[in-house]
């Protein structure tokens, strides 16, 4: 029955592109009033950068916005607090150090004879905490109360900042207990009842079906659709989240099926009850020679790390990792290096490129660091590596003394694939290798998989396309919120992995 | 053909990281030649040089020696503000196992005449050099410990040292200032061979240490550290010895120049000896263009940078400025060489330089 009116936010055509990402892409976006709204999508989807948009951090190139019926343009996010969009994000953005009444009240904290009438102030912030069910001393610091209180006190600042009409609520239950959410769900509930439009991001699904009554899945920029949650079945969901690409790859599979003849038996990895508390439950692994193996699961699974245990950014605090039969007692990153591990990492701005370096000093970075300071190779030999590298994977660069900051993301990829495979891995390890590049470029890191494993060496595949996965892994991983669900090897129905990753239904 | 080849060359020159460094260097010795007469005059005394430029290499050396440590320091994305300090501990050390006599309030009379001897020292020369360098490298060890295993932030880190060093520095000579009789010490500081002692071991320790830097891993590694900590950790360099090195080496240089500076003056003077030094040294790398967020060095660029810090003091000197004013002086063109460097700027210049290059082609 939903009336216009009843629509408090409508975005018709959202364009926005940043440097070489088209970040939106003709994005729709409607929200009711007392309604709690599903944000959803996978990461680079858009869905922050349409946050943005709503709440005037960027501005859309094209696209109108109206809210409660009348068209306007958010210039800033104080023009969006005027309209009543607050906004709590996934890092409390709150001083941990202040009283919770300062926390809330700051900037707006009621004067007597010049000054801040204290008592006042932490009455007024214990009656907005009330409201939310919250009943603590809010004359001590945020930092002496739980990571759910605290939130609770940016909510209660956020609604305190705009007599909010609409809420914006950004992965606010990634650090919480199963009960902390529970307790934030009932405020969201209350809020809702009162009319709040909430909007609410989160890429744990079992949360969305608790507690979200419409769902809009936003896909590489896309607006893939908005649905009233219990018409959609989850398996459905993950689905529209995850995508297929459309490309002429089929000949991939074949290629896989023979690539798969090459996997030799012998071990060269065999991790054992390998966990480390926080971020991944024990789990077993055994990786062979010419194998890739896909770890498929969402974001936050535990993919990542996996990866970051075997190569030594972390440390396992339980079991075992033994390679080429010898149990590995030292983890660090120099030291899987000259194991013959490599780890093309998940994020390639922070953990990847040091972009003002040229691409021929990142592509020979991890190989000098194997050698170590002394044996430096002469700039001839450098260029020769770099040149190879870059005519392998036709780097798109006018030359290796180019600064790799100012290469596109497809590229900077590349370069960093170029910088591990210089280090001639028997492991490699690559996270999300794909992640915010072309299709093209998607299908030639595809296949150069596929024909290192024929090589000879073994591969980790990680990614949020399934699909991808699928099409590259001779054998399939399974997680669910930090733990080893399951394994598949062979062909494998997309539907059936998709079920494991969803968990109950 | 000819015309737009030498176009391109000049468009290399421009953008090499020597370019600002030396018009700034240029500015100020151009200053120089509009209005002090015979500033460039050059004297032959007794086989050696003497001059005002001379005099700007001699005098720039202990900041040269500053700025070599301090880039590697700022290349990593740090800062070290206790160099100056360090040189205060240096010099106390030198002086007082030269002479470890002045201290004494009562000496035995075949004792007293020793004291002022010029060919007497307690200690002979290389073990005090050798013990003054090996204390200053460790107490850049220290600022490095702090830095890269304490992970405190370098400005915070440093200040302990840069205070307490010169408490330290008076403590190892009780508060005395020692005099320095020595006259082959001294002679490191303010010794003649054709050019001066001490551009000798500046231009000795900047070879070894660019060879050391560039013909190694090293100096990668460095800038590498300074760019991105985390992508070079995930590439396998360990940035915390990466750090710890540099700052151990800027305590060394800071050293050297702690004992080129106390035997040029022949005396430990705690309190004095590197004064503010660490923030001419810091301005030197600036305007050798290093960027103190981290990233690409250039050892030579920072020499350059030393040179216009001294030669603005020296001219200063040499028409009469008096010394207090002389800071604010260093400030003025301090502003006016970063002014070169700002974007804004620069791009002013460049489109200034545009319609120019136009006509070349």
């Amino acid at each position: 029955m939903a009336s216009m009116n009843d629509e408090i936010v409508i975005m018709r055509g959202i364009n926005k592109s940043f440097p070489g990402v088209q970040a939106l892409e003709n994005v729709d976006f409607s929200l009711k009033k007392g309604e709690i709204h599903a944000l959803l999508g996978e990461n680079g989807a858009g869905k922050s950068t349409l946050i943005k948009v709503l709440t005037g951090v960027e501005h859309p190139e094209k696209g109108t916005i109206k809210i409660e019926g009348k068209e306007v343009s958010i210039k800033s996010p104080q023009n969006a607090q005027m309209l009543g969009i607050s906004t709590v994000y996934q890092e409390i953005n709150l001083c941990p150090n202040l009283t919770v009444a300062e926390n809330i009240m700051i900037g707006r904290a009621p004067m007597k004879f010049g000054s801040i009438d204290w008592a006042t102030t932490n009455d007024q912030a214990k009656k907005l905490l009330l409201e939310l069910d919250v009943d603590i001393d809010v004359t001590q610091t945020l930092d002496s109360y739980s990571v759910a209180i605290q939130q609770m006190a940016a909510i209660a600042r956020a609604l305190e900042v705009s007599s909010a009409k609409i809420l914006i609520l950004d992965e606010p239950t990634s650090s919480l207990t199963t009960h902390e959410t529970e307790q934030l769900f009932n405020v969201m509930r209350k809020l809702k009842s009162e009319g709040m439009a909430i909007i609410f991001i989160t890429h744990f699904i079992d949360q969305v079906y608790e507690i979200a009554d419409r769902i809009t899945v936003l896909r590489n920029g896309n607006l893939v659709g908005s649905y009233e949650t219990k018409n959609l079945p989850r398996l459905e969901l993950i689905a529209k989240m995850i995508g297929r690409i459309l490309t002429e790859l089929d000949d991939m599979s074949k290629y896989k099926l023979e690539s798969s003849q090459h996997i030799k038996s012998d071990v060269l990895l065999d991790a054992q009850r390998l966990g480390r508390v926080g971020s991944i439950n024990p789990f077993d692994l055994e990786l062979h020679p010419g194998e890739v193996v896909g770890l498929a699961g969402l974001l936050g699974s535990g993919r990542t790390e996996i990866a970051q245990l075997l190569f030594g950014i972390e440390s396992p605090d339980s079991g075992s990792i033994t390679m080429n039969g010898k149990v590995i007692e030292d983890f660090s990153p120099i030291k899987s290096i000259g194991r013959g591990v490599a780890l093309c990492p998940e994020d390639r701005k922070v953990e990847g490129i040091v972009g003002d370096l040229t691409v021929r000093e990142n592509i020979i970075l991890a190989m000098q660091a194997s050698r170590g300071w002394i044996k430096y190779l002469n700039s001839s030999d450098q260029n020769e590596i770099a040149d190879r590298y870059i005519k392998l994977l036709n780097i798109a660069t006018p030359s290796a003394d180019q600064l790799v900051k100012n290469l596109s993301g497809g590229n900077q990829q590349k370069v960093i694939l170029a910088r591990w495979l210089a280090t001639n891995p028997q492991l490699l390890i690559l996270d999300e290798p794909t992640r915010g590049i072309d299709i093209g470029t998607k299908a030639e890191i595809q296949k150069l998989v596929l024909k290192l494993a024929e090589e000879g060496k073994s591969c980790i595949f990680i990614s949020s396309e399934l699909e991808e996965v699928l099409r590259t892994s001779h054998r399939i991983v399974v997680l669910k919120e930090k733990e080893k669900i399951t394994e598949y090897s062979g062909e494998v129905a997309e539907r059936k992995i998709m079920q494991s990753m969803a968990g109950s239904e | 053909m000819r015309q737009s080849k030498s176009s391109f060359e000049w468009r290399k020159i421009t953008e090499s990281r020597l370019f600002f460094p030396f018009i700034a260097l240029l500015l100020v010795l151009l200053f120089d030649l509009v209005f002090i007469r015979g500033f460039f005059a050059i004297e032959v005394r007794d086989g050696n040089i003497y001059g005002n430029l001379i005099d700007i290499l001699r005098s720039g050396s202990t900041v040269i020696l500053l700025a070599l440590g301090m880039t590697l320091v700022i290349a990593t994305g740090g800062v070290d503000l206790s160099v100056g300090a360090v040189m205060a501990i240096a010099a106390s050390i030198a002086a007082l196992m030269m002479n470890p006599y002045v201290m004494a309030k009562e000496l035995p009379e075949n004792l007293q005449k020793l004291v002022s001897d010029p060919n007497f020292t307690y200690a002979p020369l290389w073990a005090v050099l050798l013990v003054t360098l090996i204390v200053s490298s460790l107490c850049g060890l220290w600022n490095g410990i702090l830095i890269a295993y304490g992970k405190i932030q370098p400005m915070v880190g440093t200040l302990i040292l840069m205070i307490a060093g010169r408490g330290i520095a008076q403590l190892i000579t009780n508060g005395i200032r020692i005099q320095i009789f020595y006259e082959p010490y001294a002679f490191i500081g303010n010794g003649w061979a054709i050019l001066p002692i001490p551009l000798y071991i500046v231009i000795l320790v900047f070879t070894i240490l660019w060879l050391f830097t560039r013909k190694t891993s090293i100096g990668l590694f460095i800038e590498s550290v300074g760019v991105n900590a985390r992508s070079s950790f995930f590439s396998g360099i360990d940035q915390k010895k990466i750090k710890l090195l540099a700052y151990t080496l800027c305590g060394l240089f800071a050293g050297m120049a702690g004992v080129l500076a106390s035997a040029n003056i022949k005396t430990s003077d705690a309190n004095n000896i590197g004064w503010a030094l660490e923030l001419d040294a810091i301005l030197a790398v600036v305007i050798g263009g290093t960027l103190m967020i981290g990233g690409r060095f250039s050892l030579f660029a920072s020499v350059i940078g030393a040179l216009v810090m001294q030669a603005t003091t020296t001219s200063m000197y040499a028409i009469g400025v008096p010394p207090n004013a002389v800071l604010a002086v260093k400030g003025v063109v301090v502003f006016l060489v970063l002014l070169l460097y700002s974007e804004q700027v620069r791009g002013l210049l460049r489109r200034i330089s545009a319609p120019k290059k136009e006509v070349h082609l």
